[in-house]
């Protein structure tokens, strides 16, 4: 079980608190009636499903409820760092390796 | 009858009987008592930061800012839940619905006194027995007397005040109270292990 | 009365403290503090199992957790019969009964053994070769014979009467194994403050200090201090000891898996003891002292009962006071056994010779071995073992060939070096390097917090083990402890070594003579039969990675994982392949260490704990009245209300007509609430749900649809309007969770600029539906401060007051399409505000009704259930249910999506109504319909049937269904195939009562 580091309660919580809530950074048009197909389809269907760095979006379901945006590793299953939703995606990683 | 007591009864005072989940129940173990309590007001309290000040005023407890902390006055315990979310359980019989009410900053105060069932796990095993099935550290350093938060029980969700150095108060939904209740039951006996 | 084998005075148990035992229907004497295994090696019974493929007979291996052969049935009553028990792990207790496996009809005749002469038959990748042609004869034949031949122990066929519990613990140090290295660890890091689990396996803390004789720290025996050291640690309130205690797994952030076995071991453990208790232990910083597990000799018969490790030969002496034989010989291509031998010799055992691989070692264990008289031949090998169900020999030639001879023995002890257990190391994500000096795999790069101590970590003698372990535990307590005050004080005094023991070295793969070409059994792997020429065989047929061997020949895959095979098998590997060890490279190590019980897993979650049942407030009732009850996801809801003498379909049938006659009382607490609050709580619910919100006067209630983005129905409700700022949203009562994150989502990340706030308020009210005509002659006696007239509560409006004196939201709807209420109270005056409209109910005859009434009495009107008659591919449109989306709106989640040009598309399944030609026949639910039942199988479906029922109100069945085209074929003919015959059925509108919708006002 991992621990993530919630960015509301500013401390590491065990996973089972958390609920995984797919890919981060993803914005919902300000006017989508209007959203070409094409643009409907990148926005809903497409998704990056990165093998490395993956910005994602988890809730913390079982504790303060608040969704957040994580960066994590997909290939080591390590969490690089979390932020709070809305925040801009982080422009460096702590402990990147590429 | 139900309908007679009704038309007699003042509008105040409830004229049919309340029938709170698990009434007095109790289990005791090696190091460890637990008891449901008798029910308390209670409201989801939900405001942005601009409003904490006077929110606090109105129910007469500074609400905690701090994530895991709680704060109580009077019978009246506030805890964080979320940085906009607290849980007000009055064990005074003062409804904090009603304190709320006369504010007009900016809130949503939603009664939910029956919503929750309280549990006291009480004793030097009252930890381990959480522990169970709840994944947080609950030592001293990590979880103090006062700290407050929601968590996991098991299968289910549950709200975490440490009321005191062997004493925790479980609040959970009404309908998950039975499944909380044989859970700390069936853990109590093990914890003083 | 002493056992054979058991020496007077000799090793640490109170030999007068007798328990008797059987096996295999014979009785036994033991001695309190045996095992299983020392307790028969004591009556000199070697012969306990049969090998898994060829059923050869076998006997004790090691003395501790990794052994491979000696496995048993543990049988306490019916239901508690435990297979593949590790006789060497298992403790003795009076009384205890165990029993042999794999074989028939007994251990010593076993006709299944007819498999080692057939072995050819049975070599590496038999399977995949053997067992191809025809396909069908593998599911009815080979596997059936394989596994009833095969099938290692008999699972118990009743339910596990034991409990188990679980714990989480968080501590700064976890120290795994509790030998010199982990005690060691252990008194370092607990002497600064920290919080320390010290854990390992055994019953007795002191790892190889169980055997190592010549071990002596702080003036005393090396299992003498570490009794002491750990009585010392107990004492402590910041460490926590754990005895019997498997370190299974360790997994990401330093969370590793512990399994207390707590009750095994114990002649009648009380009832309140769990078997055994799950630990899942965060630790900052973890020290892993596993240790080693010695290796074995691979040579022809190496498996023969009477040949074991040599430092399970010296634990049984040293510790259990057992001599393994009476006349022992030894191979060894290490420094180890020789301790062995002259244990055993000065213990008054003969030892018939030392067989030593190496050509010219010396060292003082040689000497003085020598010195004790011992044979020791250098510079040969031994080339097969003579005996069957026990070793009665062993011949021995020069490892480069020459002459022969054989001599005779009755228990060959054999040490071909250790293995560092990196186990854990490895389940951590550390990567193991190769130490090509003394070829062995040692834990290299980290991944984790965690370091490694002892001999686990390739580090020789014991004095190196305790300072690099004492080191170490104080370094883990400092790096874990920054905010204790004092954490980096180590107050006690390192133990100090007085004497010990070294060996290193030794050999990896197999031995001269063990039959490269030829057609001898020399065992790599006995838990799973794999020979050194299996390997062979497996990189001859093209198997070039090591996982490829490994699965190929199955050696590893046992319930020891290899823990004495691997390296031998890796080792034949890369000679066969030629290339180097680390090239070739390990098999990866995964969880669990040793075997797990499903118990442990699953813990306290069985039984009434193995899901939350929710129940209403109102469940009390119903069950007095005899409701039977249906599962709705945790939910019990009343079903229905049988009379006496009523089946299902009466007393549904008199439940529907019940309501539209007079009035029934239904449980609907059920229903997902929401309570949205905030200026812009109107705002939130127009971009949420379809429906246009703004304009809903408070007071008034609306049919919602809520969408996924896509498009798709997700959910739907009726919602009300208590204030401008306030709605209270019901939800389907499978969907309240989902539609509180869906929304919760959308609030907090798409529209955070809206000051609106969400609170579930499911279980803060009880709701009880009144339906029917005399629905409101029933509840308005009961209520004050709310005008029931039509006039002032129309329907689809709510209002705020009070019934039988406690505060209500009472909501005019319905979902039968009757007058209908649900009145709201707060949940624990549930069950009482029931009782009291019941009281008045009865006055007009009304029911109770329960979930299948409630789902044909809306079927009647063309009401959906979202779940039922929709999927997650069904729009509004599709649904019919284009009049609740707002068609002025700009936006609102699935604005787009419903959109798409599939979802626009002509042709489209779409919800409609079926009536059976013949209007008794009740179509099953999820049936497919087809337009010409005259078309070829496989024919095309063109939808299917989502809802059917009985509609005694109808005199006739009733039905929705999906399909192409739907509202395009009114009138329609359509099929419906079953097994049968072809049901005709006659397509219609979704309304088949009251299709005026009078009746709301009636």
């Amino acid at each position: 079980m991992l621990l993530i580091r919630c960015p509301y309660c500013e401390e590491e919580r065990p996973e089972l608190e958390f609920r995984n809530a797919g890919e981060a950074h993803i914005a919902r048009s300000s006017d989508m009636a209007a959203t070409s197909d094409d643009d409907f389809e990148k926005f809903f269907f497409i998704r990056s499903n990165p093998k490395g760095i993956i910005y994602e979006r988890w809730r913390h379901m079982h504790g303060c409820a608040r969704f957040f945006n994580a960066v994590r590793d997909t290939v080591s299953d390590r969490f690089l760092m979390t932020y709070k939703a809305g925040e801009p995606k982080p422009a460096k990683l702590p402990g990147a390796s590429k | 009858m139900a309908k007679a007591a009704a038309k007699k009864t003042a509008a105040t005072a409830p004229s049919v009987e309340r029938r709170p989940a698990l009434a007095g129940q109790e289990f005791s173990a090696t190091g460890v008592t637990l008891a449901v309590l008798p029910p308390a007001e209670r409201i989801s309290l939900r405001a942005p930061e601009a409003s904490v000040a006077a929110l606090s005023k109105a129910l007469g407890v500074t609400l905690p800012r701090k994530p895991k902390t709680s704060a109580a006055k009077a019978g009246r315990t506030a805890l964080w839940l979320g940085p906009d979310e607290w849980l007000v359980i009055d064990e005074a019989a003062k409804d904090p619905l009603a304190d709320c009410a006369k504010l007009t900053v900016l809130h949503s105060a939603v009664g939910i006194s029956h919503r929750n069932v309280a549990i006291s796990v009480t004793g030097p095993a009252a930890a381990a027995t959480i522990n169970s099935g709840c994944p947080q550290d609950l030592s001293p350093d990590a979880f103090p007397v006062g700290a407050a938060s929601r968590t996991i029980l098991g299968k289910v969700e549950i709200m975490l005040l440490r009321t005191a150095a062997d004493a925790f108060r479980v609040e959970c939904w009404r309908s998950f109270s039975d499944y909380v209740f044989t859970f700390l039951s069936e853990a109590a006996g093990d914890a003083a292990a | 009365m002493i056992a054979a084998f058991r020496i007077p005075g000799a090793g640490r148990l109170k030999q007068a403290e007798t328990a008797s035992f059987s096996f295999d229907g014979r009785p036994y004497a033991g001695v309190e503090g045996d095992t299983l295994a020392s307790a028969l090696l004591a009556n000199g019974v070697h012969l306990v199992g049969r090998s898994f493929k060829y059923h050869r007979p076998r006997g004790f291996l090691s003395a501790g957790a990794e052994e491979p052969n000696a496995l048993v049935e543990v049988k306490r009553d019916a239901a508690r019969k435990t297979p593949n028990v590790r006789a060497t792990v298992q403790e003795l207790y009076d009384g205890l009964t165990a029993q042999s496996q794999n074989r028939w009809p007994s251990l010593s005749f076993d006709v299944s053994a007819v498999g080692d002469i057939a072995s050819p038959l049975l070599s590496a990748g038999f399977y995949y070769k053997t067992f191809m042609w025809p396909k069908s004869a593998w599911k009815n034949l080979y596997e059936p014979k394989i596994r009833a031949a095969a099938g290692l122990g008999v699972a118990p066929d009743q339910p596990d009467p034991d409990h188990y519990s679980a714990r989480y613990a968080h501590c700064d140090v976890l120290v795994v194994g509790g030998g010199a290295a982990g005690i060691a660890a252990a008194l370092a890091a607990a002497e600064t403050g920290v919080r320390v689990i010290l854990a390992d396996e055994q019953a007795d803390f002191g790892g190889s200090l169980r055997f190592e004789s010549g071990a002596r720290i702080d003036g005393q025996d090396g299992f003498a201090w570490a009794q002491g050291a750990v009585a010392k640690l107990k004492a402590m309130d910041n460490v926590r000891v754990l005895s019997r205690t498997t370190a299974f797994g360790y997994y990401a952030q330093n969370f590793v898996g512990l399994v207390e076995r707590v009750s095994d071991h114990l002649q009648s453990p009380g009832r309140d003891l769990p078997r055994e208790r799950l630990w899942q232990v965060r630790a900052s910083r973890v020290v892993l002292a596993t240790g080693a597990i010695e290796r074995h000799m691979v040579f022809a018969d190496n498996d023969r009962p009477g040949i074991m490790l040599a430092s399970a030969a010296r634990t049984y002496l040293n510790h259990y006071g057992v001599a393994v034989g009476r006349n022992v010989g030894v191979y060894t291509a290490n420094d180890s056994a020789y301790a062995a031998a002259i244990d055993l010799k000065k213990a008054g055992v003969g030892v018939a010779a030392i067989v030593d691989l190496r050509d010219n070692p010396t060292g003082p264990v040689i000497d003085e071995a020598r010195a004790l008289g011992i044979e020791v031949n250098f510079g040969r090998a031994v080339i097969r073992a003579g005996g069957k169900l026990r070793v009665s020999s062993m011949t021995v030639q020069p490892k480069n060939g020459g002459g022969e001879r054989t001599i005779p023995v009755d228990a060959i002890l054999m040490s071909a070096g250790w293995t560092p257990s990196v186990h854990l190391f490895s389940q951590s994500r550390g990567k193991v390097a190769f130490n090509d000096e003394t070829k062995r795999f040692v834990p290299g790069a980290y991944a984790q917090d965690c370091v490694s101590v002892g001999a686990c970590n390739g580090t020789d003698g014991l004095s190196a083990t305790i300072d690099e372990a004492y080191a170490a535990g104080a370094k883990a307590a400092k790096d874990a402890g920054v905010k204790n005050a004092g954490a980096d004080t180590v107050k006690g005094a390192k133990p100090k070594v007085d004497a010990s023991e070294s060996w290193s070295r030794g050999m990896l793969g197999a031995a001269p003579g063990a039959g490269a070409d030829t057609t001898v059994k020399a065992f790599v792997d006995f838990q799973n039969d794999v020979t050194a020429k299996d390997i062979r065989q497996a990189v001859h047929e093209g198997m070039r990675s090591i996982e490829h061997v490994k699965r190929f020949t199955t050696n590893g895959m046992a319930t020891d994982q290899g823990k004495t095979s691997n390296m031998h098998g890796l080792a034949i590997a890369a000679e066969t392949l030629g290339k180097p060890i680390p090239q070739v490279g390990l098999t990866t190590f995964r969880a669990p260490y040793t075997p797990v019980t499903f118990g442990s897993i699953v813990g306290h979650a069985r039984g009434p704990l193995f899901d939350p049942t929710r129940k209403t407030a109102i469940h009390p009732w119903a069950e007095r009245q005899g409701a039977v009850f249906e599962d709705v996801g945790q939910w019990k809801r009343a079903w229905y209300f049988p009379k006496a003498g009523e089946d299902m379909h009466a007393a549904v049938d008199r439940e529907c007509v019940t309501v539209r006659k007079t009035a029934g009382l239904f449980d609907a607490s059920t229903l997902g609430k929401i309570e949205v609050v905030g200026p812009d709580a109107a705002k939130f619910m127009e971009l949420l749900y379809t429906n246009p919100w703004e304009k809903l006067e408070p007071g008034r209630c609306r049919y919602g649809i809520m969408l996924r983005e896509d498009g798709f129905i997700y959910d739907d409700g009726v919602v009300g309007r208590l204030a401008p700022d306030r709605f209270h949203v019901t939800t389907t009562t499978g969907g309240a969770p989902r539609v509180m994150n869906h929304m919760e989502d959308y609030l907090q990340t798409e529209f955070p600029h809206l000051n609106v706030w969400l609170t579930s308020i499911t279980e803060q009210w009880a709701v009880i539906a009144v339906q029917g005509p005399k629905s409101r002659d029933i509840i308005a006696p009961l209520v004050e401060g709310i005008d029931m007239s039509d006039d002032a509560l129309p329907h689809m409006s709510v209002r705020e007051g009070k019934i039988c004196g406690v505060p209500t939201r009472l909501f005019r709807m319905s979902f039968t399409g009757e007058r209908g209420f649900e009145v709201n109270v707060p949940a624990d005056h549930g069950q009482a505000v029931w009782e009291a409209l019941w009281a008045e109910g009865q006055k007009h005859g009304a029911c109770a009704y329960g979930t299948e009434a409630m789902h044909v009495l809306r079927a009647e009107k063309g009401y959906i259930i979202v779940g039922q008659d929709t999927d997650g591919t069904v729009t509004p449109g599709d649904a019919g249910l284009d009049w609740a989306v707002g068609k002025k709106k700009t936006d609102f989640v699935g604005i787009r999506g419903m959109a798409r040009p599939d979802l626009v598309a002509k042709g489209r399944k779409q919800l409609v109504g079926l009536k059976t030609k013949d209007p008794k026949v009740v179509l099953e639910e999820g049936a497919q319909i087809v337009g010409d039942p005259k078309q070829a199988i496989p024919m095309t479906m063109i939808g299917h049937v989502t809802s059917s029922y009985w509609s005694q109100n109808c005199g006739r069945s009733i039905a929705l269904a999906l399909f192409a085209g739907g509202r395009d074929r009114m009138g329609e003919t359509l099929y419906v195939p079953m097994p049968n015959g072809t049901i005709e059925v006659e397509v219609t509108g979704m309304v088949f009562f009251d299709e005026k919708g009078e009746r709301l006002n009636g």
